[in-house]
């Protein structure tokens, strides 16, 4: 009986995050690498992937401190321990991915401030142990690069005609500009999130 | 009740008896002769484009109301005025499946998602012209020379594009006034432009049937005859001053009148009832802001033509222009904020 719950809760706090809570679709937050990297499905994958990273051993360690981490001081141990993962991800992509690193730019650094990670330290990690944070943190982030992979996707095929830089289309298709102008990461997220919307509201009534 | 002699009631009291359908039948007949105009100066293609838009807009107004579970608001021709002013705005030999998709957007984007009529910020057609533009910035700069002689006889292969696919090129294609004046320092000659000899999107290049047009809409009470006298009043004061500076490198302002889509858009676009302001001295505000943007993007923009983006602009900011200059009721400091 008891496992049997226990792999209820394991589950739901990893599905969670996918459909239910989905940081971008759901929650709307981490706009800015939503809107500003996913020009391309390849962006949109390697920031979701570099989010990822952060977000799972950032939740890891701040569960695992909990305890010590005094109650006036939280946020600022927080970011320490964010900023500390974001700059091993900026130079691993630096060192393996120098073309993605050099596309993304800034907003590698700037994963220091997504409010999406932050929030599950605060709201999550800090107060369940350390399996269900990794869990949790799985899910979300898993949610997130999902979220920026569509949209990089629907951007991308529109934008440019091709997917992951392949060609789909041939030579003659004509690529609609604004898709990848920062109007149309606007565009895709609102329709995105109407969408959503729409199966969810039908789902619950 | 009704023997009572003194009917009291609240305000307004004088109330005239015309409906929102009635003015907007009365903008479609204004914009008829214009639309009239584009085909006998450029043909099938512009036929065809004009009727793809109004079609596409008409349909997307249709299909959304049926979606959201409402009844159809096609009937009061505000979705007709609408394809009808975007395609009006294109060039003649637009790709086809572009104007259905530029009519789309104006409904879907620039007014059903407001909440349909009387909510939308900003005019519809021109929402469906700034994406276009953005989106296809190619086929929007293409021109076709006014009064072809094939015009009536053949299509643009370019119209019937295939969708998705990039529209092949015609051989002839016309430079506008605007754009030659941008970029070679030509100035067009003041009468083919009144008259419309020139090359241009669609319905812009006629100046005197859209001032015809609207004038019929200011004599019937339909249109505020300020949003098109203080847009077209500050453009002539602002480009004759520059002329009078140095008339070697800016327009005259018979130019500026009468080139791009300033006509079209101060008496069709700027003058919609929902985007202006409602206040008579915020409407003069309004008109003065977008004829200043217009001489400011033509002159000293990178893109010839800035009608478009003006009007947006000053539809943005009509709500704040009216909270603006309200008046102080009487007996309240004027520190006192009346929200």
């Amino acid at each position: 009986m008891k496992s049997q719950e226990s792999i209820s809760k394991n589950s739901e706090e990893f599905l969670k995050g996918i459909w239910r809570e989905n940081p971008v679709f759901v929650a709307v937050l981490g706009m800015c690498p939503a809107l500003a990297v996913t020009n391309s499905a390849i962006n949109g994958l390697a920031m979701g992937l570099a989010t990822t990273f952060v977000l799972f051993f950032s939740s890891t360690l701040v569960s695992l401190f909990r305890s010590f981490i005094p109650k006036q001081v939280r946020i600022t141990t927080f970011i320490v321990i964010i900023a500390t993962f974001v700059t091993v991800v900026d130079m691993l992509l630096a060192a393996w991915v120098p073309d993605i690193h050099k596309e993304l730019g800034a907003f590698i650094a700037l994963i220091v401030v997504n409010c999406l990670i932050l929030g599950r330290q605060e709201a999550f990690s800090s107060k369940n142990p350390v399996g269900y944070s990794m869990l949790d943190a799985l899910g979300m982030s898993i949610g997130f690069t999902i979220a920026l992979l569509s949209i990089g996707v629907i951007r991308e095929i529109l934008g440019n005609g091709s997917l992951f830089n392949i060609d789909l289309f041939g030579q003659n298709f004509e690529p609609w500009i604004i898709m990848i102008l920062p109007p149309g990461g606007f565009l895709v997220l609102g329709f995105l999130l109407l969408c959503f919307n729409r199966v969810l509201n039908k789902k619950s009534s | 009740m009704s023997s009572k002699t003194l009917n009291i009631s609240t305000s307004p009291h004088i109330i005239a008896n015309v409906s929102t359908d009635t003015i907007m039948l009365n903008v479609v007949y204004a914009l008829l002769p214009v639309a009239g105009f584009a085909v006998y100066s450029f043909g099938i293609n512009a036929l065809l484009v004009i009727l793809t838009t109004t079609i596409s807009a008409v349909g997307t107004e249709h299909y959304l109301c049926k979606l959201s579970k409402k009844e159809s608001t096609v009937g009061d021709w505000s979705a007709v005025i609408s394809g009808l002013l975007l395609g009006l705005t294109l060039p003649p030999t637009f790709p086809l499946w572009m104007a259905f998709f530029g009519g789309v957007i104006a409904i879907a984007l620039g007014k059903f998602i407001f909440g349909g009529l009387g909510y939308n910020v900003f005019n519809p057609a021109l929402v469906g012209r700034a994406v276009l533009q953005a989106a296809f910035p190619v086929a929007m700069t293409t021109w076709y020379p006014a009064m072809a002689l094939d015009r009536f006889s053949s299509i643009s292969t370019s119209v019937l594009s295939t969708p998705f696919m990039q529209p092949t090129v015609d051989v002839v294609s016309g430079a506008t006034p605007l754009s030659a004046f941008k970029f070679d320092n030509i100035i067009a000659d003041s009468s083919d432009m009144a008259l419309g000899l020139i090359s241009g999107s669609t319905g812009e290049t006629c100046a005197v049937l859209i001032l015809l047009g609207g004038i019929y809409l200011i004599i019937r009470k339909m249109m505020n005859w300020r949003i098109p006298v203080a847009i077209l009043g500050t453009v002539i004061v602002l480009s004759g001053i520059l002329y009078l500076v140095d008339p070697q490198i800016y327009p005259s302002p018979v130019f500026m009148l009468f080139s791009g889509g300033l006509m079209l858009g101060a008496i069709f676009m700027a003058t919609d009832m929902v985007a202006s302001p409602i206040t008579p001295l915020g409407v003069v505000v309004y008109g003065a802001i977008i004829g200043i943007l217009v001489v400011v993007i033509r002159i000293w923009g990178g893109l010839p033509e800035g009608v478009m983006y003006a009007i947006l602009l000053a539809n943005a900011i009509s709500p704040h222009i009216d909270n603006m200059i309200r008046l102080r009721v009487y007996g309240t400091s004027k520190q006192t904020k009346h929200d």
